[in-house]
């Protein structure tokens, strides 16, 4: 045995931290744009687009982010597309996240009630306007606890991007334990950190959630209530 | 089936012959109806009478089967019609409001006449406050449609409604969903419209507002406009089946 755990494995382990911290917001923000085009093709009225993006989303969601790791990181180059790890993870976390989130998005913009849709559009809205003045803002404010609790899902599906050799928490926990070979110390850290990281997110969507969708922030009104007993 | 001869010039929203089924269930079935410019147009019946389609078709709100509807000299059965026009002509008011909740009572106002016709910001909320003034709800310009009642709600929605200043404005059972007293300060706003010379056509269950207000009454049933005239048809029905409903409605 070459040392114990010391300071500089745990500053190690740290810098996996931030690397997973970073690909998570990639993921976030990467999946968050493509999610939103796919919601709103989703909720098109053309039919080929709907078509198409319901398509994307069954593929997505039918399939393991591990098998859409491989495909980008080993499939890709076969095609000539040399990509690095961060790339491979990085594409592979935003195809994946945008199928899930525009999923989410499109039920929570469906869920705004038809009559907002068509008061909007009895005041002379154009469709677009419609969406972005009306509809959307609502949306948000259903979709947010929702989204933050996708959040966590994501910042533990970063794990799987270490197959790829991407040296984020969990890759940095591996490579700090075969020089240590202390397994449950080691992986314990890993667990806890990446609980650190989860578990405020958790807390936030779960006050999101029973704040209520129709609740607006500093403003503690009845109707609070009547959505918390309808939820 | 009784209806007095109206000059089409004059008619702000004229039906004919007008058709409308959702699946196997026929809702309208050969509307004839004229509402004139200036008047209060009050359409009654029983539920499922086909009053509240016929309204929103006059809105395009429904597509119709077959016939003509044709508001301020627009063709709506037309396919192609002109729908952001017939729409800045047209204000419609719902039963269940449809404010915007995320909006202010002023936000909610001034959203369309900013979008759909490029008023600037200032101006747009003179308006508002100037529209609220008439409804009585100059106060409420800040508060959040969720912290009213459903009267002022409901006021705030002829408000935003009137900012457009449109041509003729529809009003769909709206005091279903309110008390009487509300109903009442509802109802003063609608009376006030109406002597103001505003064209409407409302469908609605208020007898007494009805033969009050109203300078032409229909009565539908059975998916047509089955007896036409002025208020007194509600104290002298013609037909056996407004005579019941009139009865049944005391």
């Amino acid at each position: 045995m070459n040392g114990s755990l010391n300071a500089n494995h745990l500053l190690y382990l740290l810098q996996g931290a931030t690397w997973t911290v970073g690909l998570s917001l990639i993921a976030f923000v990467g999946g968050g744009l493509l999610g939103l085009l796919v919601a709103l093709c989703r909720v098109s009225p053309s039919r080929p687009l709907r078509l198409v993006t319901a398509g994307y989303v069954q593929l997505i969601q039918g399939t393991p982010l591990l098998v859409i790791l491989f495909m980008s990181f080993f499939g890709l180059p076969a095609l000539g597309l040399k990509i690095s790890p961060l790339t491979a993870a990085s594409v592979s976390l935003t195809v994946y996240v945008g199928a899930y989130l525009g999923e989410i998005w499109r039920g929570c913009i469906q869920s705004v009630p038809r009559a907002q849709w068509e008061a909007a559009e009895c005041l002379a809205l154009t469709r677009g306007q419609r969406m972005r003045l009306v509809v959307l803002p609502q949306a948000v404010r259903i979709a947010t606890p929702p989204t933050v609790g996708f959040m966590v899902q994501i910042v533990k599906n970063t794990s799987l991007a270490s197959v790829v050799g991407f040296v984020e928490l969990a890759r940095s926990g591996q490579i700090i334990n075969n020089s240590v070979f202390e397994p449950f110390i080691v992986y314990l850290v890993i667990a806890v950190i990446y609980f650190s990281l989860c578990y405020p997110l958790s807390r936030w969507s779960q006050r999101l959630e029973r704040r209520g969708p129709s609740a607006r922030q500093g403003a503690p009104l009845p109707v609070q209530q009547a959505s918390l007993s309808l939820s | 089936m009784t209806n007095p001869s109206i000059d089409s010039k004059d008619a702000a929203v004229v039906l004919r012959n007008v058709h409308k089924s959702f699946g196997a269930n026929k809702v309208l079935a050969g509307v004839n109806l004229e509402a004139r410019g200036g008047q209060v147009t009050a359409i009654i019946g029983r539920s499922g009478s086909g009053k509240s389609t016929a309204l929103r078709c006059i809105d395009r709100l429904e597509t119709v089967d077959s016939g003509e509807i044709t508001v301020c000299g627009r063709r709506v059965d037309d396919p192609a019609v002109d729908l952001k026009a017939l729409r800045l002509d047209v204000g419609i008011v719902f039963q269940s409001y449809n404010l915007f909740p995320h909006l202010t009572v002023e936000e909610n106002i001034m959203l369309a006449p900013r979008a759909a016709k490029r008023i600037d910001k200032e101006k747009a909320r003179a308006l508002a406050h100037d529209v609220l003034a008439r409804v009585g709800l100059a106060e409420k310009a800040r508060a959040y449609p969720e912290q009213l009642s459903g009267g002022q709600q409901q006021r705030a929605a002829i408000a935003r409604s009137l900012a457009m200043q449109p041509k003729v404005m529809l009003f769909d059972e709206v005091t279903s969903a309110l008390d009487p007293e509300l109903t009442g300060e509802v109802l003063k706003v609608i009376e006030e419209l109406a002597a103001g010379g505003m064209t409407m056509v409302m469908v609605t269950h208020e007898m007494a507002f009805a033969r009050r207000v109203a300078d032409q009454v229909v009565f539908m049933n059975a998916g047509l406009a089955w007896e036409c005239g002025s208020a007194d048809i509600l104290t002298h029905p013609q037909t056996p089946e407004l005579k019941q409903f009139v009865h049944s409605e005391l």
